[in-house]
């Protein structure tokens, strides 16, 4: 049995699931021989620590109730500093700006030759290279599936499952919240506007949702892809974006009278990075509805390979999370 | 636009070059010419196929200038758009001079707008078109959608194109 000592940095959604596939998954870890250990959790104001491992359940339900972790007033950070482990679960807030504190945090973790396993765009967006770099100079490990996708496995089937397929392009929906949106405003022939608030009101959609709408989420998941599946050296700013928002339902009946869904697409293609409302023929694998994600790789040997799964999500994101950590444990 | 031409040709010397030159004088771009000299008409003329492209416009005068020199035209077939196109745009299609963003497509030569379905919900509110083009090759189609692409930004309408793969299976 391998102990690993951990950390979760950030416990929103993604954490919190983290935390609850540890309890569920906890006997199944050990008959594989990993036994995760959360030696700390931290959240925006307070954090947990305990050497012999933290009491998640309570944990969760300190969170729920108090709205707060716990009571030590340490930071994220300065836990990856102080508290000896060996791996950080990072899901903190992605900042595409600056890479935010999750950035701070990677270059830390690294610092310590610790390994980092991550939901979080923002870093990966933005300083993927200087990451790599960062983490081979240390003998760290960086984990991302969870950025990308939630559920769907995209890095590791494109870098992993089809090893020797060279992935020529790849190209799909990767945000829900905008598929939610095009996909209800064809059924109901409503405004943007008026399906957007009914997104809102589901808690499909932020109450800011330019993050979503205006393309900034799929554009940083594609740079990621774009750099781990197409080796290229991408930022988000080698990224065309045109959003959802100028999408009408007069447009949406017309596409549909030729057979065409409009569906918010990003694609990785001769090394170009695009994000724009496009066509996608009603019969096309690609035309998936509703909050589903959805993505095609082309390949050289295999010909096309297309996912459909769930794109976000507590738990779907946190079982990327989940397989990323077997992936570097087991033996 | 790309044309075919069946002409006759004079059994003399000559006369080939003589049928060719109309062509380049209005900057045709010629792709293909098959001369039958072993299929001489009872008239005993030679036919000739010739396929170019040239701008629609410079079409009439070309005719006139083979008949001038005495080249018969004996058929013509001027729709050679081998592909087919829909994209959609949003924005003020009409107000932006919809006519203008037709125009700059047909004087491609080598594209042409077929089909325009335009949806106006209110007054100063975008509209919506869907467009359908015919294009004489692939690389056409992609060139023409580009050009369409630029027109747009110009006038701040949204393209709305069909998904790589699916250019991919229409190539
Ligand atoms: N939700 C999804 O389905 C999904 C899917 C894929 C990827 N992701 C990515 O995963 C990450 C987490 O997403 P989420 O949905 O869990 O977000 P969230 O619900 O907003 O949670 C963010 C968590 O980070 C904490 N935090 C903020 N600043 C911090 C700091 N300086 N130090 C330590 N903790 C800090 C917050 O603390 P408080 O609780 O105190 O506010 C909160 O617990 C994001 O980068 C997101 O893009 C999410």
């Amino acid at each position: 049995m391998k102990t690993i000592r951990a950390s979760v940095i950030g416990f929103g959604a993604v954490g919190q699931g983290v935390a609850k596939v540890l309890l569920e998954k906890n006997d199944y870890l050990r008959s594989i021989g990993i036994d995760i250990r959360i030696v700390a959790i931290a959240d925006s104001r307070t954090a947990v620590i305990d050497g012999e491992g933290v009491d998640l359940s309570a944990v969760l339900a300190s969170k729920k109730e108090k709205g707060v972790v716990g009571t030590e007033k340490i930071s994220g950070t300065g836990i990856i500093k102080s508290v000896d482990h060996e791996l950080v679960i990072e899901t903190t807030p992605t900042n595409i700006n600056d890479g935010g504190v999750g950035l701070v945090n990677m270059f830390a973790a690294f610092e310590k030759s610790m390994d980092v396993v991550t939901s979080n765009k923002g870093p990966l967006a933005l300083k993927y290279v200087e990451l790599f770099e960062a983490a081979n100079i240390s003998g760290s490990s960086l984990k991302f599936e969870a950025s990308v996708g939630g559920a769907m496995p995209v890095i590791n089937l494109a870098c992993e499952t089809l090893a020797g397929n060279k992935i020529l392009s790849m190209e799909g929906i990767f945000n829900g919240t905008c598929n939610y949106i095009l996909s209800r405003m064809v059924e109901e022939h409503a405004s943007y506007e008026q399906m957007l608030a009914e997104a809102q009101e589901l808690g499909i959609a932020e109450a800011d949702p330019s993050y979503d709408v205006e393309g900034i989420d799929t554009a940083s998941k594609l740079v990621i892809v774009a750099n781990a599946v197409f080796g290229m050296n991408a930022s988000y700013k080698d990224v065309t974006v045109t959003g959802i928002t100028r999408i009408t339902p007069e447009a949406l009946l017309l596409a549909n009278v030729d057979g065409y869904a409009i569906k918010l697409i990003g694609e990785v293609n001769d090394g170009k990075i695009n994000v724009a409302p496009k066509l996608v023929p009603l019969v096309h694998p690609l035309a998936v509805g509703g909050t589903l994600n959805v993505f095609s790789v082309q390949t050289d040997i295999s010909g096309p390979i297309t996912i459909t799964g769930r794109g976000a999500g507590s738990i779907e994101t946190a079982s990327a999370i989940l397989s990323d950590i077997i992936s570097l444990y087991k033996q | 636009m790309r044309v075919s031409m069946d002409l006759e040709l004079k059994d003399i010397p000559g006369q080939l070059l003589l049928a060719l030159k109309p062509i380049s004088d209005f900057k045709g771009n010629l792709i293909s010419v098959v001369h039958h000299h072993e299929k001489k008409t009872p008239r005993g003329t030679i036919p000739v196929q010739v396929l170019f492209e040239v701008k629609p416009d410079h079409l009439d005068d070309l005719i006139s200038d083979l008949e001038e020199r005495g080249v018969r035209v004996v058929s013509m077939d001027e729709k050679r758009y081998l592909e087919h196109g829909a994209v959609i745009l949003i924005g003020h299609i009409v107000h932006t001079d919809i006519q203008d963003t037709i125009d700059q497509i047909d004087n491609t030569g080598y594209a042409e707008v077929v089909d325009l379905n335009l949806s106006m919900p209110k007054i100063n509110m975008p509209s919506s078109a869907s467009l359908k083009i015919d294009a004489v090759s692939k690389k056409d189609l992609q060139a023409v959608v580009e050009l369409l692409k630029s027109i747009a930004r110009e006038k701040d309408l949204l393209v709305i194109e069909p998904i790589e793969s699916q250019l991919r299976l229409m190539k």
